[in-house]
């Protein structure tokens, strides 16, 4: 059997950039597996622009931004097998794939880098009522139907979710010559970036039903019309607030998962918030030398957060690869009042390092400050004129602020 | 005084332009240019595809080289119609020359050798 010093499982933003950064730290008995036909992963379906900006300084599109990845990637002879699925890892790591060339195969790893991406949420997982007929669908799969296969999803299009995804689909189903008919969101803000509401819908009028949910899907084979209704802060549907759209497709963006089936056989509990596993700053998982990164740890909003962070996982597998770890003692951060989750869920203190911290708030709040506690002595405060559920904050702590090392809480205090 | 969010990148600053074209908010000098550009003639990229004529994908993902007028952005996506390409084509060539006469390019985003 074959053994690699690291096998990458995924071939998106963080299989690439992780790669990079390993064979840049020396490892070069490394290899990517990716079950496509080809590198780049989700991005290669994300035709807009608006990647880069942190990590090249440029407005690139998706597949722009992958091609650098996958130049640096062939111009450093990183090797890689596409159209490769792994099924299976094993606790002695070692690692089933399957493809045309070699059929059922079996590699061992010394370390592994999970870089599987997400899913999204689909209309089973959010119960939605009514007919099920053709014309539903979930919004990255319409963005793989226009984008990579040629062809339109529908004419008159309603989108339930506010996630960007959605509404990147619903500019790109605009200018493609559809009509798209609304938006709904079941929240009352929305789960997208400002510029998205910006730019694809308020440039389009497309208008945006905060606080509404679909309420029933009609039709015999395809969707013919939809019906939504307000709800209030119980979720509840509001008598009497119906609105009635005809359409022919309806486009769901609720939500986007990390992607872990080949971590549930080996028992690697996964987190109850993020649905990705707990991590330490090495992104290293609770089955050592298993390192996990970009959405199948976390869902990303950003890739260019994507890329750093699998430069990070990468970072903590060549450590230990080298065996340069110690017995540390091991804290944990606590997402306190108004967090939702911090990342990492473990970290052990080194005078003189600093650690990235990210987390994302559990509503939207104006004028707050987060407040990053120890053994109830503040170590850190930071004012914020607005933080959103959308957007994910990133705080980088130095530890040397830290005198008597502890669990870190994270929490938001409003008003100042 | 008109509020705006600034589109140019993820951040999305929320800005504010008052009446003697001061512009507040802005984390950075692009906002400012932004908010200029909103109130008198607001540009977009536009990124869309055309087909391809290749072995492994059916569609090119293309953007204009330049924002283009946002009143004009339906008729840079109309021009694309009918547009094949044939392989190999290279990131960042040109697929239209002048779309619509308004001295942008509409130019490749991916690279497909075959
Ligand atoms: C539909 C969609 C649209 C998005 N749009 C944007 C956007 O507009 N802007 C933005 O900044 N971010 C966007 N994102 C977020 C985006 O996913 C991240 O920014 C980033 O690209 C994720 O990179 P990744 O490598 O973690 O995941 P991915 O790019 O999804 O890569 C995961 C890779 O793993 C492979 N894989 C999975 N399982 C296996 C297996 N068992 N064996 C082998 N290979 C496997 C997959 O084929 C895939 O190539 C979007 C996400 C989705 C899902
Ligand atoms: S003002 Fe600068 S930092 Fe703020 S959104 Fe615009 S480009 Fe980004």
């Amino acid at each position: 059997m074959k053994t690699y010093d690291l096998v990458i499982i995924g071939g998106g933003s963080a299989g690439l950039a992780a790669a990079l950064e390993a064979k840049k730290e020396g490892v070069d008995n490394l290899i990517i597996l990716e079950k496509e036909p080809y590198l780049g992963g989700i991005l290669q379906q994300c035709i807009h622009n608006g990647f880069g900006l942190v990590q090249f300084k440029e407005q690139l599109s998706g597949p722009e931004y992958a091609q650098r990845y996958i130049d640096l990637v062939n111009e450093n002879h990183i090797p890689y097998l596409l159209e490769t699925m792994v099924y299976e890892i094993t606790k002695d790591k070692e690692i089933y794939y399957t493809n045309k060339q070699d059929g059922v195969c079996c590699i061992k790893a010394r370390a592994i880098i999970m870089a599987t991406g997400c899913i999204e949420r689909t209309a089973g997982a959010i119960q939605l009522e009514g007919a099920r007929v053709s014309g539903i669908m979930t919004a990255g799969l319409a963005q793989k139907y226009m984008n990579i296969e040629g062809y339109m999803v529908g004419k008159k299009v309603f989108i339930l979710g506010s996630g960007d995804i959605g509404l990147i689909m619903a500019r790109r189903c605009m200018l493609e010559g559809a009509k798209v008919l609304g938006v709904a969101e079941i929240m009352p803000y929305s789960n997208g970036l400002n510029r998205n509401i910006v730019q694809c819908l308020n440039d389009f009028d497309i208008p945006l039903y905060l606080s509404h949910t679909v309420k029933k899907v009609v039709g015999k084979d395809r969707v013919e019309k939809i019906i939504i209704a307000k709800v209030d802060d119980k979720m509840n549907y509001i008598p009497g607030s119906e609105k009635e759209f005809d359409c022919d497709t309806l486009i769901l963006s609720v939500g986007l998962i990390p992607y872990n089936p080949l971590l549930e056989k080996l028992n690697i509990a996964l987190n109850p918030k993020t649905k990705g596993v707990n991590v330490n700053q090495d992104y290293e998982s609770e089955f050592e030398g298993i390192f996990s990164c970009g959405n199948s740890l976390h869902v990303h909003d950003l890739v260019d957060y994507v890329s750093k962070e699998a430069t990070l996982a990468a970072k903590g597998a060549v450590k230990y690869l080298k065996n340069n770890k110690q017995e540390e003692k091991v804290y944990k951060t606590v997402a306190g009042r108004g967090i939702n989750y911090v990342l990492p869920q473990q970290f052990s203190y080194q005078k003189d390092s600093k650690i990235d911290f990210k987390f994302r708030v559990s509503k939207p709040f104006k004028a707050c400050s987060i407040v990053i506690k120890n053994n109830d002595s503040v170590v850190r405060i930071i004012k914020k004129l607005y933080l959103l559920p959308a957007e994910m904050e990133i705080i980088s702590l130095d530890m040397n602020a830290i005198t008597n090392p502890s669990d870190l809480v994270f929490e938001i205090k409003e008003d100042f | 005084m008109k509020e705006l969010i600034c589109i140019v990148c993820p951040r999305g600053c929320h800005l504010t332009i008052d009446d003697n074209n001061n512009v507040t908010g802005n984390m950075c000098p692009r906002g400012k240019q932004y908010a200029l550009n909103e109130i008198t003639n607001p540009t977009r990229m536009v990124t869309s595809t055309v087909k391809v004529d290749s072995k492994l994908f059916k569609r090119l993902p293309v953007i204009t080289s330049k924002e283009v007028s946002k009143s004009k952005m339906f008729e840079v996506v109309k021009a694309l119609d009918g547009i094949v390409v044939k392989p190999p084509v290279y990131l960042h060539d040109v697929i239209i020359k002048d779309v619509c006469g308004l001295g942008v390019d509409i130019i490749a985003t991916r690279t497909i050798l075959e």
